[in-house]
C-alpha cells in the first residue's frame, strides 16, 4: 500500500515536468483600457524634437549608412530617383538635384522623413530623429557632389582630379 | 527419442537473438537520434504564413537592407518584425491588386496586425539580445543563414544550447568586420582580419562567455 502511494506521488510530481520553454512572466503587460488624458504640448518620447547637430564627418557617415538602408531603394545611391523600387513600378520621386530641392532648407528633408511626402510614407518609426538630421546632411552632400566645380577642390589636390 | 528441434533451429535461434539485440539497439538509437533530427527541430522546414513573403526576392532581387524592416536589430534585444505600414510603404503603389497581398492590405485597412508564425524560437529562460551580437561582429547569416536565398523563410540552425555554446566557447572564427555584418553572403577570405585580431578589435574579453549568467538569469 505504501509502495503504491509512493508510486502515485512520484507520478503526480513528475506530471509537473516539462522542458520549461514557456515561462510566463508574473507581471504581464496590461495596456490601459483607454489612453489616459495627455497634457497638451506633449510628444511621444521618440518623437521629441531634436535640434540639428553640427555637421561632422561622423554625422555624414552615419547619414550615408542610414541613407543606403532606407532611401536608396527608391531614391538610388545618387539621389536621382531611379532606385530599384522605382524600376519595379513605384512612382519616381524627384531628383535631389533639381533647383527646388537644392534651394529647400535642410528642415524640409527632416520633415519629409518624419511625415512622408506624396507617395512616400512616413519613416518616423524607422528613422530616429537624430538619424533624420544625419540623412538630411548626407542629402546635402549628395547635392554638392552633382554640382561641384573644380574651384571647390583645394588647390593642392586639383592635380589628382584632372 | 527424436530431437525436438531440427538442426536449422540453431540458425533461427541465433537470428532471433541477434534481431532482438539489433532491434533494441535501433530503438535506443532512434530514441537518442530522432529528437536531434532536423525534422523534429524544424531546421530548413518552411512554415505556412499568412503571406508567402520571399526574402530571396526582397533581399537578393531588390537589394533591400535587413534593417529596412528589422529596424531595431542594432539597438534592442528583439530584431523587430515590420508592421504592416512598412510593407505598404511600397505595396501601396506596386502589386496593388495582387491577391497574394490581400491580407496585407486588409491588415492596414482594418488596423489589425498580420499574425506571422514564429520560425526561430528560443526557450523563455534564454535572454538573447540581437544588438550586442551585431555590435560585437556577429553577422546575421552566422545564425540565420543565407536568407537572401530563401524564397520561404525557415530556420537555418538548430538554435539549441549546443549551437550557442559552439560559438560562445570560441567566438573568433565567427566574427567579421563591422562593414560585413548585414552581408548575407559573407564568408572569411584571405583579407579578413584574423580571429584573434577581431576579438581584440571588438574588445571581446577573455572572460568566459560560456558562463551560465551570460544567457540565463
Amino acid at each position: 500500500m505504501r509502495r503504491l502511494a509512493l508510486c502515485l506521488l512520484t507520478f503526480a510530481v513528475l506530471s509537473g515536468c516539462d522542458d520549461m520553454t514557456t515561462q510566463p512572466k508574473q507581471k504581464v503587460y496590461t495596456p490601459l483600457v483607454a489612453p489616459a488624458k495627455t497634457p497638451s504640448d506633449t510628444v511621444q518620447f521618440e518623437q521629441k524634437p531634436v535640434a540639428p547637430p553640427p555637421v561632422t564627418l561622423a554625422l555624414l557617415e552615419r547619414g550615408q549608412e542610414r541613407f543606403r538602408i532606407y532611401c536608396t531603394p527608391c531614391h538610388s545611391e545618387l539621389g536621382d530617383g531611379h532606385g530599384m523600387i522605382v524600376q519595379r513600378g513605384f512612382p519616381p520621386p524627384p531628383s535631389y538635384h533639381i533647383d527646388r530641392l537644392r534651394a529647400a532648407p535642410v528642415e524640409h528633408f527632416y520633415d519629409v522623413i518624419t511625415h512622408g511626402y506624396g507617395a512616400m510614407y512616413s519613416y518616423a518609426n524607422r528613422v530616429q530623429p537624430a538619424d533624420r538630421w544625419a540623412i538630411a546632411a548626407y542629402i546635402r552632400a549628395l547635392q554638392l557632389s552633382q554640382h561641384a566645380s573644380i574651384a571647390d577642390v583645394p588647390a593642392d589636390q586639383r592635380g589628382k582630379m584632372q | 527419442m527424436a530431437a525436438i528441434f531440427r538442426p536449422s533451429a540453431n540458425l533461427a535461434a541465433k537470428l532471433i537473438l541477434l534481431g532482438t539485440a539489433g532491434a533494441f539497439l535501433a530503438l535506443i538509437a532512434w530514441w537518442w537520434g530522432f529528437p536531434r533530427t532536423n525534422y523534429v527541430r524544424n531546421v530548413r522546414w518552411t512554415v505556412d504564413q499568412p503571406v508567402p513573403f520571399s526574402h530571396q526576392h526582397h533581399v537578393a532581387g531588390l537589394g533591400i537592407d535587413c534593417r529596412f524592416c528589422h529596424t531595431s536589430v542594432e539597438v534592442a534585444s528583439n530584431a523587430g518584425l515590420p508592421p504592416t505600414y512598412t510593407c505598404m510603404t511600397c505595396h501601396s503603389q506596386i502589386w496593388t491588386n495582387a491577391a497574394l497581398l490581400a491580407p496585407v492590405r486588409d491588415s492596414l485597412a482594418n488596423d489589425k496586425p498580420i499574425v506571422w508564425h514564429r520560425i526561430n524560437n528560443l526557450p523563455e529562460y534564454v535572454y538573447f539580445n540581437h544588438s550586442i551580437h551585431i555590435a560585437k561582429g556577429v553577422g546575421c547569416s552566422s545564425c540565420h543563414g543565407a536568407v537572401d536565398r530563401l524564397p520561404l523563410m525557415s530556420k537555418q540552425a538548430s538554435f539549441t544550447m549546443g549551437f550557442c555554446t559552439s560559438c560562445h566557447s570560441n567566438p573568433g572564427p565567427n566574427l567579421r568586420p563591422q562593414s560585413e555584418i548585414f552581408n548575407t553572403e559573407w564568408h572569411r577570405t584571405a583579407d579578413t582580419p584574423s580571429p584573434a585580431a577581431l576579438m581584440k578589435l571588438y574588445h571581446i574579453p577573455d572572460r568566459n562567455l560560456t558562463d551560465c549568467s551570460i544567457c540565463h538569469r
